[in-house]
C-alpha cells in the first residue's frame, strides 16, 4: 500500500518544518505507538523513550521516505526497531505467549451463552439485545466513549495494538500486518478478540443501563 | 453429495471477524448469511459487532502530557534549525 496523496503532503509539510502539521500527527499515533512499544519493552517509561526516539528517527529519516508505504506504516515500522532492538537490549524481551495475556482457546463470548447439549445445542441460550431498542442517549459517542477506552485498557498489550490501529487509527490490514510482522491470521484472530472484548464491556453497559430504568 | 451442516450461533460468532473483514471462502460465507437470515440472536449480535467497531473508530484519545509535548516540540525545532 503505497502513501496516500494526504501521507506526500503532510510529509512536504514536515520537510519545511511545519510545526501544527507535527503535532497533529503526534497527536493522532502517540497512544497507539505507545501500544506497540510496550510490547517490547518491560514499562511504560521505557515506551516513552522508544515513542520519543522514533518521533526523532521519522523527523531524521524524513528526507528519504519515498512513498512505497504508506506513512502511518513506515512510522510504526520506525518505532517497532527501536522498541524491539531496546526490549532484547535489556534482555526483557516478552514472550509472544504472555503478549497474547490470554489462553487461546478462551471463547470470545461467555460459555453460559450458548445452549450446551440436546437438539438446540449451540444456539444463544439468551439473545443478544437489539442495540436499536436502546435509548438513544445511551449509546452517544460521548457516552460509550469512556466505556470504549476503559476496554482498550483492559486489553493484552497485542490486542490493544491492533485493534487501535485498525479501528480507533483506521490502518488497513495490511498496513497493520507489515508495521507489526504479523500473519494475516495472526492479525485477524487479535483483532476478533479484542472486539469481541470491547463489544462486551459495551453489552454490559447497555445492560446496567435497562436494569436501572426498570428500578421502580 | 451431502450439504455441509448448517452453522451454529456459537460457529457464527467465532467467524464474524472473518466475514466482516472479506476473509471468508463463498461457501462458508453463504452459510454464514443462511443462519443470519433466520436467526435474530445472530442478527443482533452481528449488529452490535459492528456498532462496536463504529463506536471505537469515534474514540478520541486522551490529551498526551504537556511535558511529552514539549519535548517534542523541542526536538522538532531542534532538528529543523540543524
Amino acid at each position: 500500500m503505497r502513501a496516500s496523496p494526504d501521507d506526500l503532503e503532510i510529509v512536504e509539510r514536515l520537510r519545511a518544518g511545519d510545526e501544527a502539521t507535527f503535532m497533529d500527527l503526534v497527536e493522532r499515533l502517540q497512544p497507539s505507538m505507545l501500544r506497540v512499544a510496550r510490547m517490547y519493552v518491560a514499562t511504560q517509561a521505557v515506551a516513552e523513550e522508544c515513542v520519543q526516539d522514533a518521533w526523532l528517527g521519522v523527523l531524521q529519516g524524513i528526507d528519504r521516505f519515498e512513498g512505497r508505504s504508506s506513512l502511518r506504516t513506515w512510522i510504526f515500522r520506525i518505532l517497532v526497531n527501536i522498541a524491539k532492538t531496546r526490549g532484547q537490549r535489556e534482555a526483557r524481551s516478552v514472550p509472544f505467549a504472555s503478549l497474547e495475556g490470554e489462553r487461546s482457546d478462551e471463547p470470545t463470548v461467555p460459555a453460559g451463552s450458548f445452549i450446551l447439549g440436546g437438539e438446540l445445542a449451540g444456539h444463544w441460550s439468551t439473545l443478544p439485545q437489539d442495540w436499536r431498542g436502546v435509548p438513544e442517549d445511551r449509546l452517544l459517542a460521548a457516552e460509550t466513549s469512556g466505556v470504549v477506552a476503559a476496554a482498550l485498557e483492559d486489553l493484552p498489550a497485542m490486542q490493544a495494538a491492533v485493534i487501535r490501529m485498525r479501528d480507533v487509527l483506521g490502518m488497513s490490514s495490511e498496513e497493520v500486518r507489515n508495521a507489526l510482522h504479523l500473519s494475516e491470521t495472526n492479525q485477524r484472530v487479535l483483532l476478533h478478540r479484542a472486539r469481541a472484548r470491547v463489544r462486551r464491556a459495551l453489552d454490559d453497559y447497555v445492560a446496567a443501563g435497562k436494569d436501572a430504568e426498570e428500578e421502580p | 453429495m451431502s450439504e455441509p451442516a448448517p452453522l451454529t450461533c456459537r460457529e457464527l460468532v467465532d467467524l464474524v471477524t472473518d466475514y466482516l473483514e472479506g476473509a471468508l471462502p463463498p461457501e462458508d460465507r453463504a452459510r454464514f448469511e443462511a443462519h443470519l437470515a433466520g436467526c435474530n440472536g445472530c442478527s443482533n449480535y452481528l449488529r452490535q459487532m459492528r456498532e462496536t467497531v463504529r463506536l471505537t473508530g469515534m474514540l478520541r484519545e486522551d490529551q498526551i502530557p504537556e511535558a511529552q509535548k514539549e519535548r517534542l516540540l523541542s526536538a522538532f525545532r531542534s532538528w529543523r534549525a540543524g
